[in-house]
């Protein structure tokens, strides 16, 4: 009995402690859904405050024109699907080289990984703009693309650690066992060594993705305005409006509709999440990122 | 005999090539991405740069950019300023915070799968715009003036109130900083052996010594970790004062890239700076414990 009123007490406290924490990310988010509803005469009666009086679904018709949603949601979509298989496909190969094979300079390797984590965008921006002007390659899709398919593409280093993390820690006795019957290194790979690294491959994916989708300094610069992603046409939010609904239309957008916007950004991740939410925190569990 | 051994070192040398194969994208991508870049980077900080058809033409102009970033600019020493108390008063408090909210999100309790897809909001919606669009104007408002705390922490010691209210002013951004590290803590958490709280228990200790006899011993090396990608991932906001000074003066017509490179080097120096402090800082307290 004083057991169970113990844990019912502990409970209690994990409630309000979690609820308390939780109502800092919630409130923001509550604020943007709520509000992006309210139409112009709800936001400036000071009388209507949390519950609108209509929903005003107009707001996200001008916020989906303005952010050109369909165009932005499918350049999101490429933009951040793409690199982030060509960053898993190539973590898993180092992190495989890595772990499994003994060659010179392999130490120094390593600790090159963990520096190129540490640096930090801006210090790339501006030289990597020279690199990608030289060969015209800005505002083309490949400043994001050639630098994931070589392994420096955003917190390649994290993936490529987690991958070599996972093949040092599993058995060779597989491996070996499928060269003796004659198969060769990459096929090995392919066929043995991928295959049960399924945890490290989701949480490659499901965080490169986000991690590219999210992403906009080096974008925004190495994009210009030939690629426009949904967080980069957020970003610049009132010119669009003002672009789609000529110049005048300035005076009419309200913050219900830039909330829209806001709204419609985030979404497509929050399906993503919603989706694979249970993958999202098993990957990283299984990944040993911890250290074993 | 002696054939064997042969046969046997080209057999190590043959693995070693294909291990280098594995690893061969990444090396490359390393010199061309992020080494040449590098390197060009310091060049470019020294250097006055004018641009030609197809061609950079580079001046030496020793330490000018750095001298004009740190004397002469009157933005770039405030905004770096305010970053680096950003990243010095925010890591902390995300490290406490995430721990907190991972070892509560790691007990058993009904309702737990709503409060974890609440905790982790920030892991997905964590992209520059959308976080400013949501946090800069619509949140919630901690130091409203002639709130007790406020003036309480007034009344401190400039070193001791200027942090404390510093926290407190960006409480809810800072926060927004804490996703992924809660999900490592949760998966390091998950990896200490129930059976060592079992004993402890047998032995009459309760959760506060539970907590601090193993759990933050076993979290330590992870704490590391969390405290290294905390660093960096603020460090990389675009939001922050120097990021945006960097990426502005960019294109700079008087200083073409120079100026930027300079600042973007001064900066790394200040991260870096910290970075050594978080690594002694943990190494010193982490007795034995390393992450391999």
């Amino acid at each position: 009995m004083k057991r169970l009123l113990e844990k019912k007490t502990g409970h209690l406290a994990v409630y309000l402690i979690l609820i308390g924490i939780g109502f800092v990310y919630l409130y923001p988010v509550v604020y943007m859904v709520v509000n992006s509803f309210f139409s112009a005469a709800d936001l400036t009666d000071p009388s209507v405050t949390w519950i609108p009086t209509e929903l005003c679904l107009d707001n996200f018709r001008k916020a989906f024109e303005a952010l050109d949603f369909a165009k932005s949601f499918g350049m999101s979509l490429v933009m951040s699907l793409a690199p982030a298989l060509l960053q898993t496909m190539v973590a898993s190969l180092v992190g495989y080289g890595l772990a499994r094979f003994r060659f010179p300079l392999k130490k120094l390797l390593l600790v090159l990984i963990l520096i190129t984590f540490l640096l930090p965008t801006q210090i790339m921006m501006v030289p990597r703009y020279v690199l990608f002007d030289q060969y015209k390659l800005t505002e083309t899709a490949w400043v994001q693309f050639l630098p994931a398919i070589f392994g420096q593409g955003l917190n390649s280093a994290i993936f490529i650690l987690v991958y070599f993390q996972f093949f040092s820690s599993y058995p060779k006795a597989l491996d070996e066992a499928a060269e003796i019957d004659g198969a060769g290194k990459l096929k090995i790979f392919v066929t043995i060594s991928m295959p049960m690294a399924k945890g490290a491959t989701i949480l490659s994916m499901l965080f490169s993705f986000v991690f590219y989708w999210n992403e906009t300094y080096q974008s925004g610069m190495l994009f210009g305005s030939a690629i426009q992603t949904l967080p980069l046409q957020l970003q610049s939010f009132t010119l669009r409006y003002e672009a789609v609904f000529g110049a005048d239309a300035a005076g009419t957008i309200n913050e219900s509709i830039s909330l829209a916007g806001t709204c419609l950004s985030i979404l497509p991740l929050v399906i993503l999440y919603l989706v694979f939410q249970r993958q999202f925190v098993e990957s990283i569990e299984a990944s040993g990122i911890t250290g074993e | 005999m002696r054939k064997e051994k042969n046969r046997h070192l080209k057999m190590e040398q043959r693995n070693a090539l294909k291990g280098l194969a594995f690893v061969l994208p990444w090396i490359l991508g390393f010199l061309i991405f992020t080494l040449i870049p590098l390197l060009n980077s310091v060049r470019y900080s020294f250097s006055a740069v004018t641009i030609t058809p197809g061609k950079i033409l580079l001046k030496g102009a020793g330490l000018e950019f750095y001298d004009y970033a740190w004397n002469v600019s009157t933005t770039f020493k405030l905004g770096l300023a305010s970053t680096a108390m950003m990243i010095g008063c925010s890591t902390p408090v995300v490290l406490v915070f995430s721990l907190l909210a991972a070892i509560f999100l790691n007990r058993k309790f009904p309702g737990r799968t709503f409060f974890r897809a609440v905790f982790f909001m920030p892991v997905i919606i964590m992209s520059g715009p959308v976080i400013s669009s949501l946090l800069t104007n619509y949140t919630v408002d901690f130091t409203s003036d002639g709130s007790q705390i406020v003036l309480f922490l007034s009344s401190l010691p400039g070193f001791l109130s200027k942090p404390c209210l510093f926290i407190l002013d960006n409480l809810v951004l800072i926060l927004w900083f804490s996703g992924v590290q809660i999900l490592i803590f949760l998966a390091g958490l998950q990896k200490i052996p129930p059976s060592l709280y079992e004993a402890a228990e047998i032995d009459g200790a309760g959760a506060w010594e539970k907590f601090w006899k193993i759990t933050l011993p076993y979290i330590k090396p992870i704490a590391l970790i969390c405290a290294v990608y905390t660093v960096v991932n603020i460090a990389n906001y675009s939001g922050h004062a120097v990021n945006r000074e960097i990426q502005e003066n960019m294109f700079n017509t008087a200083m073409m890239y120079s100026l930027s490179a300079a600042m973007s080097w001064i900066y790394f120096l200040v991260v870096l700076l910290m970075l050594a402090v978080v690594y002694v800082l943990f190494r010193q307290s982490g007795r034995k414990e390393k992450v391999e």
